[in-house]
């Protein structure tokens, strides 16, 4: 033909292409494949998960004084009334270590938008950016001007409960290094960053921070700036280096500062000891099973279909004309 | 220009003695004297609309003002650089979806957005930036095409005499031109002197209004002597004339020329587009340039055309509107709720310092506020990347249209042009066929094949219909099947038929004389003096050597004759009668040379015979004469025409082979052959003179009734004739054109004809192309005036009494007719054509009549209408449109390229695909934008995406649009061949099985499924447990960022599953879209500025098993239904394309060839027109024959 130079495969469509038919073999090959993968990846998760011993808690009514079960917000809002609590939790399995420490928080919307928003990065890395408070509304300075810093709702509604475990009369100390990802602590918090103008106004939030410390080793700030993305979510708080064994007696000795009271939200201590695949998870493997399952099923119902109706490949009396031909 | 001195000389023909009807010149030269029409033109020059003064030869006064005029350069573009801005961003806004997007980018620089403004600005700038450098590439193609035209050069008259070459759009209002043959006209110019002494010109008027006849035109005898370049030295005069005006065939003006005022008819005008022809030069002046010319104030600016699929878009984008409006509401609802109901609770948000966005006090209003937020929220639902995708598919649709090999035409080198690329997949769609170029179909080339000379058929060449019959017979497969394929593959052997019918076949009957394919010995070398009827074999040579108006030419290099006839038939005849050895070489005023080479006397004779009389062709007389007189002194009357015409002229002696030349006549039209009748008449002196006396006083008379003065005397001479023969002449069709129209026909698409031509013509070439064949019935709609005027005067009074009224009535009375008789048909081989002249057309037009026109129309095979004018055809086409309801395919100026029509049904990939590609839109963007639906519900309704700005900006852009672009552009069902041989295929996209309602649904379930799965299977996963063996736990970017690969993988893995072609791009893009997300993020995730998502793949996701395990299930789970239901599907209910695909797989196809072919030939559709249909009558026909002769066939075929 002529124009060779105009005549590629490429402007004529004629690149050599793979042209996969789905064929009965290949149906049934698929989904049988499927399954194969998926209910063994099911199985071992599911074993992982059962694995992992996990202590829940919850102490945010149990904390309340006996006197005060019907006014729970006077007696959080009430600074002068004492909040520390003890709590005994007996552990179920043996916990090896290291065994993490969490709180968990329930019906508190860390991924509201007015709070997501609120806060600024700069601010957070740059000392020199502290007058940055662009997007921290409502909470961007003091009442005389200053720039908070850390600004925003999110670093003024940081959680304060404090937690400390002993074993009879073993104190089991709680790691609180390394709770946050080492991305955050040395580049988006700032080394020479300082709290300053915290919780200074009238209206108080959360915890409080130490002035003195650099915002990269305020891991428990850190933490609690990654917003959730549910309502209901937890936080590593620390981690246990000891073994605990079944039936220890863990007391548990907390001070019950933070507000849930008034929206309602549970608080809870989590002990969990975790694997290669994370926390207790039991969805995951289910899911990893059932799908494969299924995926069996389908490849046997294919099989059965294939041989009580089958079709002949390119059958040419399936083609329309053949099979209506009033139609045509 | 060299070749003109010479032949200047031999041109010398005054034609307006010869010709007796079109080259009348009226003998009043001069204004004042002149009567009827042009009197009356004269007195509307000057008045209002009729203010065009031009001053001849003196272009220098219109270049100022007040007689500057706009200059020949012609702009067709939609914009120029100016306008482009303003208008391409307008045209980009007309969409409902660009106009959503453009609102929520303005939104986005107020507080009330989710996103960043940056996030919502940069895809809608990157998309409509996209749409327009799509629309200016387009435009500036138009624009080089308008340059190449402006850029062609012509002979100006420079001054003194001088012409020097010019571009076209340097010319001005007054330039004197020499325009040379076969070049188009630069502008509408009024005709000075041609190369003939009486100032004819033949034109030939193709690209104005499609009629393939040349026409005469000619000058005013006034300016004849201005026939040489120094002629113009002088030449000075002005014609004031109408102003520029889009009617083609008038013109009211004069020309005031040393001191006389002459007027101007149409018959002087030149119209630009239209091209000499059979004339070396001709000079004129121009009168209107560019824009002002006829032929471009006739192009209107053509509507942007939308697609019914785009229409469709359309339809689906508000349904998704609404759903957007839906759960922004629910949304916007719930937001109020929470504000009112529990924000005050939440101390967290400090609800006491809360702004109007969300103030508990107010939750109405923070809710109306809150709906804004949302409706941006959601727009991810609203594919803002469809309608750029889908143009970027059919640009390179047409890019690939355009490079494409089998639509190379290797005698231009040119490919096909696909203009605009807007309606593409609509080629997939066609339903029924609007083609207003017949003269497209055939070469017009016309091939000397076989005659009838007193009785006895003479030629054994085959015409195609009968090879593919002969072809088909041989084959000997009893059954249904036809192999029309075959005839045209393999074309060298020989068959015959024993008794009775021979068929020697062949291409290889191409003898080396064009236009002559006529094969018997019995004629050729003379041999025709041993037939029975040598004399009347004489008569018959001689009447096609004698009866024409060509004129010979001698090709000075090699000696040969050519001949420039005024129609290809005439052409034909005279290469006959020089291969019969009757050599017609010269012409004078009033003598045809021949020289006779064959006679008995056995050497060459030159003859003279003296031309007294010549009555040609039109098409109401439907034949031509010529009145001789011979060296002996006797007067012949040579008459050629159509059969019945001549037949019913026939005096009653002339009859002797009536009844043989009417049976031939018959198997020449059964065989797809244009016949004439050929007779002639012995005249007596007396009888001739008294005739001629008349009819000079009627050539000279002046007034309206000439014409019909002329036709009646005419008629009174062409009386008693006796029948001599009958000519066969084949019109070649255009390479490939039956092949194209009998695919189209298989692939059950309807054909129209609107044809500018006469209907004589259209039902000619309607038998070539096989639209019309003998035995078909033909219902034939006209108003009763017209032809029946030339053949009954009395019934032509009555017809002009006839008022508007009583044609409709007829009209009507007729349709009745036509279709009471379809109905009645018992016979389902019958097929019906209907054939409609533009008349009668005006009124099946009218709203009262049109659908019982429609039906008819549909009820027959194929529906010709003749000499439609450009409105008319508008308004068929619509009537189709509107009436069927199915897209419609009109073939016309600009698409006359016959690939093209042949390409047409190669449009089942493309629209099965454009459908899917849609639908797929719906689902990803459906599967993505419910996700941030549920989220919200999670959120507190507070219009937070769980996504990252950056992540949905590129969604639509970059990570899930090139797939579908691969898809539209590369998807390939079945292969190109494939489509050929099963042209029933092709049903799929007329029958919308890609695209329907149902189909779209299914989609759009599939895509709400994909969303839940997505994100209830995500939240369960990350709830609140730790993701790490390090204990650490999801935040709200690890969520989002797992959601989103789940999403990415589980689109593209779906669009993977939708292909059945790949090649590396389709892996390239599907897989790099995959990768690039990854690379995305990691680059992404390297910014700081990218808030949580910093490091997020690479620290926390990354060394997270339970992330990949998230993607693997996610990704699985949301695509098992769809495996499903297509494994379902092809194991029980397969469409065709599977069927073949797997039969194509299988090599069955090589292995059973018996089926293959039996399938190929049941897959065309039933049709009744085209030339499998023609070859099936014809193996009817010849069945029957065979089967009263003999009860065998025997076939030898012979190599």
């Amino acid at each position: 033909m002529g124009g060779d130079e105009s005549y590629s495969k490429f402007t004529q469509q004629e690149l050599p292409a793979c042209k996969p038919i789905l064929t009965p073999k290949w149906v049934v090959s698929v989904f049988f494949l499927v399954g194969i993968i998926f209910v063994p990846v099911g199985v071992v998760s599911l074993l992982a998960a059962r694995d992992v011993v996990e202590i829940v808690d919850r102490y945010d009514d149990a904390c309340v004084p006996a006197n005060m079960t019907d006014n729970k917000l006077a007696y959080i809002q009430n600074p002068n009334i004492s909040k520390d609590c003890t709590r005994t939790l007996t552990i179920t399995e043996d916990m090896k270590q290291p065994i993490f420490v969490y709180y968990q928080l329930d019906n508190f919307y860390q991924n509201h938008r007015r709070y997501v928003k609120s806060r600024n990065d700069g601010q957070l890395r740059d000392a020199a950016k502290a007058n940055q408070t662009s997007a921290c509304e409502p909470e961007k300075t003091t009442a005389d001007g200053k720039p908070i810093v850390p600004c925003g709702l999110i670093a003024w509604s940081l959680f304060n409960d404090t937690y400390s475990f002993t074993r009879g009369n073993e104190n089991l100390t709680v790691d609180k290094k390394d709770i946050s990802w080492k991305s955050d602590r040395e580049h988006k918090f700032g080394k020479n960053v300082y709290p300053s103008n915290f919780q200074n106004g009238l209206l108080k939030g959360g915890g409080t921070l130490d002035p003195a410390i650099p915002l990269s080793e305020q891991e428990d700030l850190i933490v609690w700036m990654r917003t959730a993305a549910l309502p209901t979510f937890r936080k590593l708080y620390g981690r246990i280096y000891v073994d605990l064994k079944k039936n220890d007696t863990i007391t548990v000795r907390l001070s019950n500062n933070y507000n849930t009271y008034n929206f309602g939200g549970k608080k809870k201590l989590v002990l969990s000891t975790a694997t290669w695949l994370g926390g207790k998870n039991d969805f995951l493997g289910f899911a990893y099973v059932i799908v494969g399952g299924l995926c069996f099923f389908l490849a046997f119902a294919f099989t059965l279909l294939y041989f009580i109706k089958p079709r002949k490949l390119g059958d040419h009396n399936y083609l329309s004309w053949n099979r209506h031909p009033a139609g045509r | 220009m060299g070749r003109t001195g010479g032949g200047r000389r031999r041109d010398r023909l005054r034609w307006s003695k010869l010709y007796t009807f079109s080259c009348f010149r009226t003998p009043a030269t001069s204004g004042d004297a002149a009567g009827g029409p042009s009197a009356h033109g004269g007195s509307a020059v000057g008045g209002p609309g009729f203010t065009r003064v031009v001053h001849c030869n003196n272009s220098a006064v219109h270049r100022r003002k007040p007689l500057k005029y706009p200059t020949n350069y012609i702009s067709t573009t939609k914009y120029n650089v100016l306008t482009f801005l303003p208008k391409a961003i307008f045209e980009q806004f007309r969409r409902v979806a660009n106009l959503y997007f453009l609102l929520t980018a303005i939104l986005s620089l107020t507080p009330v957005c989710p996103f960043s403004a940056v996030s919502m600005i940069a895809p809608l700038a990157f998309v409509v930036g996209l749409s327009m450098i799509k629309e200016g590439v387009e435009d500036w193609r138009r624009f080089m095409q308008d340059m190449k035209v402006n850029n062609r050069k012509v002979g100006v008259h420079k001054g003194d005499g001088e012409f020097e070459y010019r571009h076209w759009e340097d010319l001005a209002v007054g330039d004197v031109v020499k325009v040379e043959k076969d070049q188009f006209f630069p502008a509408d110019l009024l005709l000075l002197s041609s190369s003939y002494e009486d100032g004819i010109c033949y034109v030939e008027t193709m690209n104005l209004d499609g009629e393939t006849n040349l026409k005469v035109k000619r000058s005013l005898e006034v300016t004849l002597p201005l026939e040489e370049d120094e002629s113009f030295k002088d030449f000075r005069g002005i014609i004031r004339c109408e102003d520029p005006n889009p009617n083609l065939y008038t013109f009211v003006g004069n020309l005031e020329y040393e001191r006389q005022i002459y007027a101007i008819d149409p018959f002087q005008i030149l119209l630009r587009d239209s091209k000499l022809r059979n004339t070396s030069f001709i000079y004129g002046v121009v009168i209107f340039t560019g824009h002002d010319s006829k032929v471009m104030q006739n192009s209107t600016e053509s509507p942007s055309k939308r697609s019914t699929i785009e229409k469709k878009m359309d339809m689906i984008i508000y349904i998704l509107f609404s759903v957007l409006v839906l759960i922004s509401l629910i949304s916007s609802i719930g937001f109020a709720v929470r504000i009112k109901f529990d924000l005050p609770k939440w101390w967290y948000l400090q609800p006491e310092k809360a702004n109007k966005l969300d103030d508990p006090t107010r939750p109405a209003l923070s809710g109306i506020f809150h709906l804004i937020t949302a409706l941006i929220l959601y727009g991810y639902l609203i594919p803002i990347s469809l309608y750029v995708s889908i143009e970027l598919v059919k640009v390179l649709q047409a890019h690939f249209i355009n490079q494409d090999i089998h639509m190379f035409d290797e005698d231009t080198g040119n490919t096909a042009q696909a203009r605009t690329s807007n309606l593409n997949e609509e080629l997939g769609q066609v339903h029924t066929i609007l083609s207003d170029k017949t003269g497209t179909l055939t070469c017009n080339q016309m091939d000397f094949l076989k005659c009838s000379i007193a009785g006895v058929s003479y030629g054994v060449g085959s015409s195609e219909v009968e090879i593919a019959a002969a072809k088909h017979m041989a084959s000997g497969n009893d059954d249904q099947d036809i192999q029309v394929q075959d005839v045209w593959e393999n074309n060298e052997d020989e068959i015959q038929l024993v008794e009775g019918v021979t068929f020697s076949v062949g291409r290889t009957r191409k003898s080396s004389v064009k236009g002559f394919s006529f094969e018997d010995d019995r004629l050729m070398q003379g041999n025709w003096t041993n037939e029975p009827n040598s004399s009347t074999i004489l008569l018959f040579f001689r009447i096609l050597a004698l009866c024409h108006t060509a004129i010979p030419e001698v090709n000075e290099a090699t000696g040969a004759l050519t001949y420039e006839a005024e129609s290809p038939d005439e052409g034909a005849f005279l290469v006959a009668a020089r291969e019969f050895g009757f050599e017609f070489f010269k012409r004078t005023q009033s003598s045809v040379f021949v020289r006779e080479n064959f006679t008995a006397s056995n050497g060459p004779t030159e003859r003279e015979f003296k031309v007294l009389n010549l009555l040609e062709f039109n098409s109401k007389r439907k034949r031509m004469s010529v009145i001789l007189k011979d060296e002996d002194g006797q007067i012949l009357l040579l008459c050629k025409g159509a059969d019945s015409i001549i037949f019913e002229r026939l005096a009653k002696n002339g009859r002797v082979f009536e009844a043989d030349t009417t049976k031939h006549l018959n198997d020449y039209g059964e065989a797809g052959l244009r016949t004439l009748a050929l007779s002639y008449r012995v005249l007596d002196e007396s009888e001739y003179s008294a005739w001629n006396a008349e009819f000079l006083r009627a050539k000279t008379s002046i007034g309206p009734d000439r014409e019909l003065q002329l036709e009646h005397v005419s008629d009174l001479i062409e009386r008693e004739l006796i029948l001599v023969g009958a000519t066969a002449v084949e019109d070649k069709l255009q390479k490939g054109v039956p092949q194209c129209i009998d695919r189209l026909a298989q692939a059950g698409l309807k054909i129209w004809v609107l044809t500018g031509d006469k209907m004589e013509t259209a039902i000619n070439i309607g038998y070539a192309c096989s639209l019309l064949r003998q035995g078909m019935r033909r219902i034939c709609l006209s108003i009763p005036t017209g032809d029946q005027v030339a053949q009954d005067a009395k019934k032509a009074l009555l017809s002009s009494l006839t008022t508007d009224q009583a044609a409709k009535e007829s009209l009507m009375l007729q349709i009745a007719n036509g279709s009471q008789m379809v109905k009645l048909e018992k016979d389902p081989d019958a097929a019906f054509a209907l054939v409609i002249d533009g008349k009668a057309l005006t009124f099946a037009l009218e709203d009262d009549m049109k659908h019982m026109f429609l039906n008819l129309a549909i009820e027959c095979a194929s529906v010709i209408c003749c000499r439609v004018s450009p409105k008319q055809k508008a308004l068929v086409t619509r009537l189709v449109k509107e009436g069927i309801g199915k897209t419609t395919l009109a073939i016309g100026d600009g698409a006359n390229d016959v690939g093209m029509i042949q390409e047409a049904d190669i449009g089942v990939g493309i629209s099965g695909v454009e459908g899917m590609q849609i639908c797929y839109f719906f689902y990803k963007n459906i599967a993505f934008g419910l996700t941030i639906f549920y989220f919200e519900a999670f959120a507190g309704f507070s219009g937070q995406s769980v996504y990252d700005d950056w992540f949905m900006l590129l969604f639509n852009v970059v990570l899930t649009s090139l797939p579908v672009i691969s898809l539209g552009v590369f998807e390939q069902d079945v292969s190109s061949e494939i489509c050929l041989q099963f042209p029933a295929l092709y049903q799929q996209g007329p029958k919308n099985l890609f695209f329907d309602w149902y189909r779209i649904l299914g989609w759009m379930a599939n895509g709400l499924y994909s969303s839940l799965a997505i994100f209830f299977l995500n939240i369960c996963i990350f709830y609140d447990q730790a993701i790490r063996s390090g204990g650490q736990t999801a935040d709200m970017a690890a969520v989002g960022t797992t959601m989103f690969t789940c999403i990415i993988w589980a689109v593209n893995m779906q669009i993977a599953l939708t292909m059945s072609h790949f090649t590396w791009i389709q892996h390239l893009f599907v897989w790099g879209s995959v990768g690039t997300w990854y690379l995305f993020i990691i680059v992404y995730g390297s910014a700081l500025r990218s808030r949580d998502n910093y490091q997020i793949l690479l620290e926390v996701l990354g060394p997270a098993p339970l992330y990949w395990a998230a993607t693997l299930l996610v990704t699985a789970a949301c695509n098992i239904p769809y495996l499903i239901h297509i494994s379902y599907q092809r194991s029980c209910n397969p469409l065709d394309h599977h069927v073949i695909q797997e039969i194509k797989y299988l090599k069955k196809d090589v292995e059973d060839q018996t089926m293959w072919k039996r399938e190929r030939s049941k897959a065309r559709q039933r049709t009744k027109i085209g030339f499998t249909a023609r070859v099936d009558a014809k193996i009817k026909q010849i069945r029957g024959k065979l089967h009263k002769k003999a009860p065998s066939l025997t076939i030898h075929t012979v190599s």
